[in-house]
């Protein structure tokens, strides 16, 4: 897989593009790379000549955009008023004690990245966390860690049949 | 399935679209007289709307809620189920119907059986209840109601749901077809009565007449400013250019909202109706959606709808033979709370970062790309078909005298029954909390409703009986906000309520303006050290403490006299408001060190209980930071000076010997 490859088929997708398809370029080149990388950033930036700088100040901007790969799972934790007020503090502390690490970062051995959202939507069910993409409600600190655990084991059943 | 109901003298189809396709549908053939073609029409509608069914249905509730209690893997069983019982069954996957708590729901419809609704039937609880319903019976403890229509023999002994807690005090327009029409089919929403009222104005009402009627309606915007939105589109209507936009703002950003979302994943087309209306009545051609990328199944099911709309030549050029056209774009959000904020919302869509530009120019002026745009909320817009179709008197007659129609609610927290609500403008706090929400849990006392998000405020126990709307909730400090209620009880701590929304807002603030940029970070610093515990003290910080105590009221009102946008205005509502009814918690906190319902760890002074402590060193393992000591088999004890508060040994002691002060 290269790079420069995928970006320039996602490109090809915005012929004689402006300044206005600049976020959904960036979106649709995170899906395929998982973040957005700095060759990336020079080649999005010569196909709609703006400087590298102007799409940095626009990438760092939202919060959706990364500039470090991802784990392997990807965990969110949500922080929104309802999970608040039902102890999402606990559950977020008890993760990053759990995985050793902070919000935003990626553990050592690639296994899991942590990222804290403001809101999923799901204030329903509160606690909420998702990893990949799959919710996880009414989150207790334990139950965090057992979930993890769990994709733990899975990670290592896999290790071993590789 | 539009083309089994077609008979030779029908003219549609999709090289050439027919202009009376919609009417058609609803009043049977229009061009034609021929009683095989009216009978077939007649049995379609009977069809799609369920009124007659030849074989069983079963709905699973698969919104993002539904997802989340683990309604795949119910829908999994009950399609399993299906193919083990070889009978012809249809599954249907609909969208949140709004009772959050008991997901994932299911319903059951046999022929000429009332439809009828069971709650949290997780995957192991197929098999039972599938083989009961099918057997004619219900099972007991499971079973929330079941929808009342004369058509069908209702079951024995079970509630309507109009006769349910949560179900029977709500007015649902918005919400109508949420969880009950599959979100994915645009023939199950026409046969509701959808896209009648688009395809109507565009050939029967001008554009003026539009946006008379929609003033006429009294309906404001539910994003949560109440602009009128009538006079919105006027003010677009009314400036000439050549290019027009309507924007529909789906960037639900306030942490503790979610209707938006349930709306969109649940009944689409309602949206693609109401925008497409308020682009003809404002003459635009193209218009956006603004989605929070977070939302995946909100977009997938948007980009279906109007793949559909496109489809049956409701979207695109010169609709129904009108001379109109419209396009419609989805642009994803790329998460930042300040883009909810119509300038910046432009400017987000026109690929710079999302940033406020002061105001006049108002968008419907001068908006995206310098042209006359508007922007409306979701509900806003999903109110706009029911309103066109049934007229402003009709809209008119339900409300205050200052807010008509109905407001949907997010209720989250603490809560019996978490849910989408919505309910008439005017009903009571007390209703929509301890009616439809069913009190709080665990007999614990009730202690405010944190209305409006980071912009909004807490309406305490005094203020229960107040009727919302968008002038009341100004009166305690409050404001409408994009309608999420979160309750809180008396475990939860205002001050650390103040302390999460000043967290929010100052992460979230974009930094164009200096006393949003700097003046929220100062207040959060002011509230950390409010609730900072003594030992983590140092030399001159207490003295710091008590000026930023002195200081906060008034740096307050200048963020909020003095900044930009309508994040900075607003954003010192949650300290004001909860200063203002909760003044003796932050007292407590300020003077006394002390926080009341034990959340501010710093504040908490934990203890073992010697006598009750068996010594099985389970909290001395988990401390993290090592500040228990004791031997095995013997008391333990905490050192005050290395405890930080995080309660761990609290949640791993299991003989209740640790002491909370």
């Amino acid at each position: 897989m290269t790079t420069g490859q995928d970006i320039q088929s996602i490109l090809d997708k915005h012929p004689n593009a402006s300044r206005d398809s600049l976020i959904p370029i960036l979106q649709q080149v995170q899906e395929v790379q998982g973040y957005l990388s700095r060759e990336a950033i020079v080649i999005i930036g010569e196909h709609l000549g703006l400087p590298a700088s102007k799409i940095y100040g626009v990438a760092t901007f939202y919060n959706q955009f990364r500039f470090q790969p991802l784990g392997q799972h990807h965990v969110q934790v949500c922080r929104g008023t309802a999970c608040h007020v039902k102890g999402s503090a606990k559950v977020l502390e008890s993760v990053c004690r759990d995985l050793k690490i902070t919000p935003g970062q990626t553990t050592r051995d690639g296994l899991f990245s942590l990222e804290v959202v403001a809101c999923i939507g799901a204030c329903g069910l509160a606690p909420v966390i998702s990893i990949d993409g799959e919710f996880f409600a009414g989150m207790t600190p334990d139950k965090a860690k057992k979930i993890l655990q769990s994709y733990r084991r899975k990670a290592t059943e896999n290790g071993k049949d590789a | 399935m539009l083309k089994d109901v077609l008979c030779e003298h029908c003219t549609h189809d999709t090289e050439k679209l027919c202009p009376d396709l919609i009417q058609c549908l609803l009043e049977g053939p229009v061009c034609h007289d021929d009683s095989a073609c009216r009978d077939s029409f007649a049995l379609w509608r009977e069809k799609l709307s369920r009124r007659k069914i030849d074989r069983p249905a079963v709905f699973v509730g698969t919104g993002t809620c539904g997802l989340g209690a683990g309604a795949g893997k119910t829908l999994a069983a009950v399609k399993a189920w299906i193919a083990a019982s070889g009978r012809a069954v249809d599954v249907v996957e609909v969208g949140c119907i709004g009772l959050c708590v008991m997901e994932p729901l299911v319903e059951v419809q046999l022929p000429g059986r009332a439809r009828v609704m069971f709650s949290q039937v997780t995957e192991e609880k197929v098999n039972g209840l599938m083989d009961a319903v099918f057997a004619g019976q219900i099972p007991a403890g499971m079973v929330e109601g079941q929808h009342r229509d004369a058509a069908h023999i209702p079951w024995e002994g079970v509630r309507y749901l109009d006769e349910h807690p949560f179900f029977g005090p709500q007015t649902r327009w918005v919400l109508a077809n949420c969880g009950l029409i599959d979100p994915g089919s645009i023939e199950e929403y026409v046969v509701s009565g959808g896209y009648k009222a688009f395809a109507h104005a565009i050939k029967h009402i001008t554009r003026p007449e539009l946006c008379e009627l929609v003033e006429r309606s009294g309906l404001r915007g539910r994003g949560g400013g109440g602009f009128p939105t009538g006079t919105k589109w006027k003010f677009a209507l009314n400036t000439a250019a050549p290019q027009k936009y309507l924007i529909c703002n789906a960037d639900e950003g306030d942490p503790g909202a979610f209707m938006d979302r349930a709306v969109i994943e649940g009944d689409p087309h309602r949206l693609v109706e109401g925008m497409a209306i308020a682009a003809y009545a404002i003459g635009a051609s193209k218009a956006y959606v603004y989605i929070r990328a977070e939302y995946p199944l909100a977009i997938k099911r948007l980009i279906e709808a109007l793949a559909q709309a496109r489809s049956w030549g409701l979207l695109g050029d010169n609709i129904l033979d009108s001379g109109f056209d419209l396009e419609i774009i989805i642009k994803q959000g790329a998460g930042a709370f300040v883009c909810g904020e119509e300038t910046a919302l432009i400017n987000s869509i026109e690929g710079r970062r999302g940033m406020p530009r002061p105001r006049p120019p108002y968008p419907a002026v001068r908006g995206l790309f310098d042209s006359p745009t508007v922007i409306n909320n979701v509900e806003t817009l999903a109110n706009v078909p029911s309103l066109v179709q049934n007229g402003a008197e009709w809209f008119n007659a339900l409300g205050t005298a200052t807010s008509k129609g109905t407001k949907v609610f997010a209720l989250s927290g603490k809560v019996s029954r978490t849910g989408l609500v919505e309910v008439a403008m005017g009903t009571t706090l007390r209703q929509i909390v301890f009616d439809i929400g069913g009190g709080i849990p665990h007999n614990k006392a009730y202690k405010a409703v944190q209305i409006g998000g980071p912009s909004g405020g807490c309406i305490p126990t005094q203020h229960l009986d107040i009727e919302i709307d968008y002038e009341s909730l100004k009166t305690v400090g409050a404001m409408m906000g994009s309608g999420g209620l979160v309750v809180m009880d008396q475990d939860t701590c205002m001050v650390d309520v103040a302390k999460f929304f000043m967290d929010f807002i100052q992460r979230e603030s974009c930094g164009k303006c200096i006393p949003c940029r700097e003046g929220t970070r100062r207040m959060l610093e002011i509230l950390q050290r409010i609730t900072r515990g003594r030992r983590n003290e140092k030399e001159g910080d207490a003295l710091e403490r008590f000026r930023g105590v002195m200081y906060l009221n008034r740096l307050a009102q200048v963020i909020r006299d003095t900044s930009l946008c309508g994040l900075g205005q607003t954003a010192p509502n949650p300290v004001l408001s909860t200063m203002r009814w909760f003044r003796d918690e932050y007292e407590a906190h300020i003077f006394e060190r002390r926080c009341p319902s034990g959340v501010c760890n710093e504040l908490l002074h934990f203890s073992i209980d010697a006598d009750k402590c068996k010594g099985c060193t389970l909290c001395a393992r988990n401390c993290p930071a090592e500040a228990i000591v004791g031997s095995k088999m013997n008391p333990h004890y905490i050192i005050f000076e290395k405890c930080i508060g995080c309660g761990t040994c609290l949640d791993v002691c299991r003989h209740d010997a640790v002491l909370v002060e």
